[in-house]
């Protein structure tokens, strides 16, 4: 049985998605300052790394890099709220791709395992 | 059969079985940045110098790393010998000599440097001037290497700006000034000649614009090209009448310069080009975008332009970084 990464189209998927996720990310008014001062190519970059690992792709993502790559963040405000944001446009983003449902659930569930590293709980 | 050798920084490594380029740099102590080792993230980019690349170290890369043999470390398993540098770490110094500086406008010379050994580059990439005394600043390169025998800079001057007042004071026609690179992936790209491209960039930003504008109308690029120019006042828009003669002999060219003061009486509109770029061309799905000049105007130029539509990897960004600003 191919992986879950497989059925989503692997490498092409994610960069397929890099750009409709972070489109949408950028267009919230609820999350794009804490995007404002990024550098936007590095920022694509840990997008694509983000997606890979949500599509439970190759990864080599810790806990304690989801910690230390948003501690700043969350002491500017980052909460669940921006959190909860962030999977709806994950999920928006994959349906305009025309992925299915059952697949779009089970990568929202691997990025919802991320949620207290990221707001460092 | 031995096992074929990575060569970086001038010492040859010979690779383990099924190791990558990336993991025997790594073993052999040396510093590549890296990330996901899984040839997504891109942190790992190196460039081949010399050798084959195997196609799958390259998937997903730009066009114009792919032009400048950019690849992926951390999936290269190459099957011969392959000699790398880190990004932009290939250009040698070359020797120059001044041929001619004039002023384009109040503050901005043109520089044109002969190398009798040039180096080879595309218009738009940058290069780093070395002054005799060893002080270095980047410039970007105005000049088509097809057409032209020298590399032509466009130097503002800044006050205390020390390369600057130098080459506006002190630097004439003769005098030694030596070049290395050239860096940097804001560049044309043959291969899709009816791509419609938006050049947008302030002040000096317009020198590799320019340079990239005179690449893409020489490779016959046939798809709409506007070019907008943003200037404090008028007096700043220094190549007005060269792009609008380019305008009357290229009917797929538009020249849109603005200026943030002005009362409108000389016909170029008061904007900001952030805002006014995108008012000339409308939602950017399918462009090719390239922006140069201040920092913050690009790096907002950019995420409009993202937002309007282009793809991230559509988007060329050279942000002209002061030394007064770093």
């Amino acid at each position: 049985m191919s992986t879950l990464f497989e059925q989503l189209g692997g490498t092409g998927a994610v960069d397929a998605a890099v750009d409709v996720f972070y489109r949408r990310v950028l267009s919230d008014e609820r999350i794009a300052s804490f995007f404002d001062s990024v550098d936007m190519e590095r920022q694509a970059a840990k997008q694509k790394a983000f997606l890979t690992m949500a599509f439970g792709g190759p990864n080599s993502y810790t806990g304690l890099d989801m910690r230390k790559a948003h501690a700043h963040l969350v002491k500017r405000g980052l909460g669940d709220v921006h959190f909860d944001a962030v999977l709806e446009h994950l999920g928006g983003s994959l349906r305009e791709l025309g992925v299915a449902e059952n697949l779009i659930s089970q990568v929202i569930t691997t990025a919802e395992s991320t949620r207290s590293d990221v707001l460092d709980r | 059969m031995p096992m074929p050798t990575v060569t970086f920084e001038g010492k040859g490594y010979v690779r383990q079985e099924n190791e990558t380029v990336l993991d025997c740099l790594l073993r052999n102590g040396i510093d590549v940045s890296y990330s996901c080792k899984s040839g997504v993230c891109q942190s790992c980019l190196l460039q081949a110098v010399s050798g084959e690349l195997p196609k799958n170290a390259q998937i997903g890369l730009r066009d114009t790393h792919l032009a400048r043999q950019y690849f992926l470390s951390c999936s290269c398993l190459p099957n011969n010998d392959l000699e790398v540098c880190r990004p932009d770490a290939a250009g040698l110094r070359a020797p120059g000599v001044v041929r001619r500086i004039d002023l384009l406008n109040a503050s901005v010379a043109r520089l044109r440097v002969h190398c009798p050994e040039p180096p080879a580059y595309r218009a738009g990439q940058f290069f780093s001037l070395i002054r005799p005394d060893g002080l270095v600043r980047s410039y970007s390169a105005a000049s088509l290497p097809s057409d032209d025998d020298f590399i032509e800079f466009h130097v503002a001057l800044v006050p205390g700006g020390r390369m600057s007042e130098w080459v506006h004071r002190d630097l004439k026609r003769g005098d030694a000034l030596d070049l290395q690179g050239p860096a940097g992936n804001c560049f044309y790209v043959p291969g899709n000649p009816g791509q419609p491209i938006l050049l947008a960039g302030t002040g000096t930003g317009l020198a590799p614009l320019y340079g990239i504008l005179r690449d893409a109308l020489a490779k016959g690029h046939s798809g709409p090209i506007h070019l907008c120019h943003g200037s404090v006042n008028s007096g700043g828009l220094y190549l007005d009448a060269e792009l609008r003669r380019m305008m009357e002999a290229n009917p797929q060219f538009h020249y849109s310069p603005c200026v943030l003061n002005g009362n409108g009486d000389d016909g170029i509109p008061q904007a900001n080009i952030d805002a006014y770029a995108l008012s000339c061309t409308g939602p950017l799905k399918g462009w090719k975008v390239y922006l140069c000049g201040h920092p913050d105007i690009v790096r907002t130029l950019q995420r409009k332009a993202f937002l309007a539509g282009a793809n991230l990897q559509s988007i060329y960004a050279d942000a002209f970084v002061s030394s007064a600003d770093s």
